[in-house]
């Protein structure tokens, strides 16, 4: 039996996958070169492992037309805090993502188009983007704006007859603006509105057992069937003198369910001659929780939303990163190849929750030493690992 | 709402249309300045496949999502 705990959040990024057949291009008025990348990312924390192979390949055509085409697959094995507390065991399971893109350049403007399809046993999503960017004011200024469209379809493993739908739309528009010789900034604005069957079929909320205050109860949770996020982002790229460049950006969120979120980021890039480049980023992210978020409820069906997913709780994480890039010119008989590097990159990522306690510790025995009674837990924390290593070759 | 949100997406387009004919702004960096701007290293996104990954571990596990300045952005992780 498949469990999937964190299937829709997991599952249903489709939208993010457009940012990677479509990079935003700092200068609208010249498609990208020809590139292909192969990917193996590696997820570790808090019981989870998720990791699989990508590859993305990316062709233009007469200097006007540009297709793209990406593979990712996640293979998931969960036994997160999620699947302990329900009482369920470990589960596996495996999604995969496909997603074509086609550019458009004319003049000073390109337009984009793409369309992405990620399967899983028992979660579908579909998403159609259009988008366009243009060059201004003698190159330094370019704007772009962008709509997506996605429909969804949430089954249950353990239901054969459960299957809602999920309708998305997104709006953005950004602008990206020389300032100096060495200095490059863009804005970001995004809004995000979702309807229909917005929680995971397998998520509950907690509630004080009536017979024993020092137990609990679970129940499905109940979320709202919309949803609607605003984003605004900042960034900025320097190039510092003795040729190394340091980025930096804010992201503010906000959102109808009361979630409000910041995001910064600040990295560092180091070349070393022609051939190396490494890299050192931390980012640091905070939110509050959504309305409708308690940790552990009064009684059953206390309100009309009910959620305890720790995605909606208050929490911060940091972020820390090293990488390295080797970039070498190929060797004669190597045709086609122009170029190509190898990359491996770290992030170690600390979650800290405020309002999610670990509720396995009132699942023990009372006589069990590490026991508490509900509400009265340990605040829940974990760290992760993430792992990227990859090759990319231009031609 | 999703009216006012396309109506504000239609005046964009039309504020842009409007700003494409302001093409002869002279521009405070030339051409032949941006040397530093062309090196890789200022690139705004050299690893798209990166950090499309990247994203989606970060959206999968966080309320927030979108104004990532990628050609998608956004999550329908919920």
């Amino acid at each position: 039996m498949s469990s999937g705990f964190n299937k829709a959040r997991l599952l249903g990024s489709t939208l993010a996958a457009m940012a990677l057949a479509l990079p935003l291009m700092s200068s609208a008025g010249v498609l990208p070169d020809d590139r292909a990348d192969a990917l193996y990312h590696r997820y570790e924390g808090g019981g989870v492992t998720i990791q699989g192979p990508s590859v993305l390949v990316r062709k233009k055509m007469a200097e006007k037309y540009a297709v793209s085409a990406n593979y990712y697959q996640d293979m998931i094995t969960s036994a997160s805090i999620d699947v302990e507390v329900s009482g369920a065991s470990e589960y596996k399971e495996e999604r995969d993502q496909y997603t074509l893109g086609f550019e458009y350049l004319r003049g000073k403007t390109t337009y984009n188009l793409s369309y992405t399809n990620s399967e899983e046993n028992d979660y579908d999503a579909q998403t159609a983007t259009f988008g366009l960017s243009q060059d201004l004011f003698g190159d330094l200024t370019t704007i772009s704006m962008g709509f997506s469209r996605g429909s969804d379809k949430v089954r249950n493993s353990t239901d054969p007859s459960f299957e809602r739908d999920i309708d998305r739309w997104s709006y953005r528009v950004g602008v990206s603006q020389i300032l100096t010789k060495s200095l490059i900034a863009s804005m970001n604005l995004e809004v995000i509105t979702d309807e229909g069957f917005l929680n995971n079929p397998y998520r509950s909320y907690r509630y004080i057992d009536p017979n024993d205050n020092r137990r609990f109860i679970l129940a499905q949770e109940v979320y709202p069937r919309t949803r609607t996020s605003n984003a605004v982002a900042i960034n900025g790229r320097y190039f510092l003198p003795y040729r190394a460049a340091i980025y930096g950006g804010y992201r503010f969120f906000t959102d109808t369910w009361d979630i409000r979120a910041d995001t910064f980021e600040l990295g560092y890039i180091h070349p070393i001659k022609q051939q190396w480049t490494l890299e050192a980023r931390v980012r640091y992210y905070q939110q509050d929780n959504a309305e409708f978020y308690e940790d552990l409820f009064g009684r059953v069906d206390q309100q009309n939303f009910m959620a305890r997913d720790k995605e909606l709780s208050t929490f911060n994480s940091i972020a820390f990163r090293i990488g390295a890039s080797y970039e070498f010119a190929p060797v004669t008989g190597w045709g086609f190849v122009k170029k190509a590097s190898v990359n491996l990159f770290y992030d170690r990522i600390e979650f800290s929750y405020d309002d999610f306690r670990d509720a396995r510790v009132s699942k023990l025995a009372p006589t069990d030493p590490n026991y508490r009674p509900a509400g009265s837990e340990p605040l829940y924390e974990f760290g992760a690992n993430v792992i990227q290593a990859f090759v990319s070759i231009w031609f | 709402m999703i009216k006012g949100i396309a109506l504000k997406i239609v005046l964009a387009a039309a504020l842009v249309s409007g700003l494409s004919a302001c093409g002869n702004i002279e521009p405070w960096v030339k051409p032949y300045e941006r040397q530093q701007l062309a090196d890789p290293i200022m690139a705004v996104n050299p690893h798209p496949i990166s950090s499309a990954y990247m994203d989606h571990v970060f959206e999968a596990r966080e309320g927030a999502r979108g104004a990532l300045g990628g050609g998608g952005g956004g999550c329908g992780c919920n």
